[in-house]
């Protein structure tokens, strides 16, 4: 208990003031952040948030344009090669070797970190068990599916035993099975005690892996909390979704007498409200509209935050 | 721009490992092809054409053409793993990237990848050498002492190839290096006839360019003439070889650092 109020007075990541400019664009602009050790962090943004960018000043490959960063008690990107020793890093395009199988995938990048011999040859059979690949140590990397090349790229990412690792969209493009089994992975790495740091536009996968989400967008930090906070902070705990033609005079005949807040979205009406009884009474007697009762969630909060415009 | 000079350290090992292991997945086709090319010129140039040309320079023309075959074997291997290889690694593999999320540096790999290169140079243009030889056209056992050379060729070339190759968009530009660089220099830094036989103006030319220094250094040995002196040669190719390596690692840097 003492131990892990001592380990949060000292975060194992700091950012104070990070920018970061592209000629005359600014794509981070600003941004104060602190991670502390055993953590799942999530960075959910729209497109073009600032998330990648921001992952990559972190590790050293894209030098902040102002602002201070320290890493693993290194400072970046100074040190940077000193503290990716330390860390491990899934990226959100595979980048495994085509030429090689999965265990040589393994083998040739335990090297990079200066592994060798009975060490690096010790490592490999408990991170192929990790990714459930150890009937495929010896296919070659075309031959896997997505799944397995991400549960690969994970595994690649532990072979130096890292205590922070860096999750760019780890389950972007995996059909469901797939992105449970990595969250599943991701779990036992969060109960090894090791600090994860993960962008993601998937609120479901925020909502259940991360102690804290920072909502980002265009650079900047719109909240930091709990996936439960956040969703206590801004939206109210019922949510209605009440869909069908004539749904807008629907709501304006309502008044505010029943909903505190409601917005229309096409063809659906979202009341935000703190007591649903009425509504829903008077929606249980009529035919002319399909409604969903729901709890709030943070795909309400990242969307009340960010807005409903399209990124492209 | 990170104008810094290069880090120098053994962290290239691991790089030019991978690509080595790489290599010996596909041996026997890269083999083939390092023999088969430089094999077919020997006997077609070398042997028939020879054949009508007698001797030149004081020597058969098949051992005046394979010495200079030597030195080409090395600049075009290291060009083509300078360009198509390290541009796949760099781009569509994304090999660099994930070097980058490992304690490596950009610096390490562009060394890494330069000594690969070389290495390779190394190894196809031995396999002239073996087959010059067999063709009883080398003249003792001092035309050993090419092998650093080739490795220095090869350096040379695989760092002009790897700047080209970074500051390409895409696999088609490589061809402009082909043609206004590396084919004229095949053809005019006395691998197929002295440089000599050129008029002046483009003699001049073809000594500000490194190929025919290597043939100059290469072929005394390989032939049995007397060197000169060769420290104007080492000088040329060392001199490219440093400051394109120097701009390889500050352009790698501006690519993969941003």
């Amino acid at each position: 208990m003492f131990q892990s109020i001592e380990a949060r007075s000292t975060p194992v990541m700091r950012a104070r003031g990070l920018y970061k400019r592209y000629g005359e664009h600014s794509v981070v602009q600003g941004i104060d952040l602190d991670i502390y050790a055993g953590e799942c962090v999530g960075l959910l943004g729209p497109n073009g948030a600032g998330k990648t960018t921001t992952l990559r000043m972190l590790l050293g490959l894209s030098p902040p344009t102002a602002g201070s960063l320290d890493v693993l008690g290194y400072p970046v990107p100074q040190c940077a090669r000193q503290m990716r020793a330390r860390a491990g890093v899934v990226p959100q395009q595979d980048n495994l070797d085509p030429d090689f199988t999965v265990r040589e995938n393994l083998l040739v990048y335990g090297r990079y970190y200066g592994l060798a011999g009975v060490e690096l040859a010790r490592r490999i059979p408990p991170l192929l068990a990790f990714a459930a690949l150890e009937a495929k140590a010896e296919a070659p990397i075309a031959t896997l599916s997505g799944g397995m090349r991400r549960r690969l790229s994970i595994a690649r990412a532990l072979i130096n035993v890292p205590e922070l690792l860096f999750l760019d969209e780890p389950t972007t493009g995996l059909d469901p099975q797939a992105r449970h089994l990595i969250w599943q992975r991701l779990r036992s790495l969060r109960s090894e005690g090791k600090t994860l740091l993960l962008t993601t536009h998937y609120m479901e996968e925020a909502q259940r892996l991360c102690d804290r989400v920072v909502i980002l967008d265009q650079g900047n930090i719109l909240d930091v909390g709990s996936p439960g906070e956040l969703i206590a902070r801004h939206i109210e705990p019922h949510v209605v979704e009440v869909s069908g033609d004539g749904v807008k005079e629907w709501l304006q005949a309502l008044g505010q007498a029943h909903v505190r807040r409601a917005e229309l979205v096409g063809e659906t009406v979202f009341c935000y409200m703190d007591k649903v009884d009425d509504l829903l009474q008077q929606l249980r007697l009529q035919d002319k509209f399909t409604y969903l009762h729901r709890p709030a969630n943070l795909e309400d909060v990242f969307l009340k935050l960010t807005g409903r415009d399209l990124r492209d | 721009m990170d104008w810094s000079p290069p880090g120098v350290s053994l962290r290239w090992l691991p790089v030019w490992s991978r690509n080595l292991l790489v290599w010996r997945k596909l041996a026997v086709a890269s083999l083939v092809g390092n023999f088969g090319d430089p094999f077919l010129y020997l006997l077609g140039i070398g042997y028939g054409l020879g054949g009508l040309i007698g001797s030149v320079d004081g020597m058969p023309y098949l051992m005046f053409f394979a010495s200079g075959l030597v030195c080409s074997s090395a600049m075009n291997t290291a060009t083509f793993e300078g360009l198509y290889s390290a541009f796949t690694r760099m781009n569509a593999q994304r090999t660099w990237e994930g070097m980058l999320a490992a304690p490596l540096l950009v610096d390490d790999i562009v060394l890494g990848e330069l000594v690969w290169a070389a290495t390779k140079s190394v190894i196809s243009s031995a396999i002239i050498l073996l087959v010059a030889a067999a063709f009883g056209v080398v003249h003792g056992w001092e035309a050993l002492a090419v092998v650093p050379i080739l490795f220095l060729i090869g350096l040379c070339f695989g760092a002009m190839a790897l700047l080209v190759s970074i500051l390409s968009p895409s696999y088609d530009f490589f061809l402009y290096y082909f043609t206004l660089i590396v084919t004229p220099m095949f053809l005019f830094s006395g691998v197929f006839f002295p440089v000599t036989a050129l008029p002046a103006g483009a003699q001049w030319l073809v000594w500000a360019l490194p190929l025919s220094h290597a043939v100059t250094l290469v072929r005394p040995l390989m032939t049995g003439q007397p060197l000169a002196s060769g420290w104007l040669q080492f000088a040329v190719l060392g001199l490219y070889t440093l400051i394109f390596s120097y701009l390889t690692v500050v352009f790698a840097r501006r690519k993969m650092i941003k």
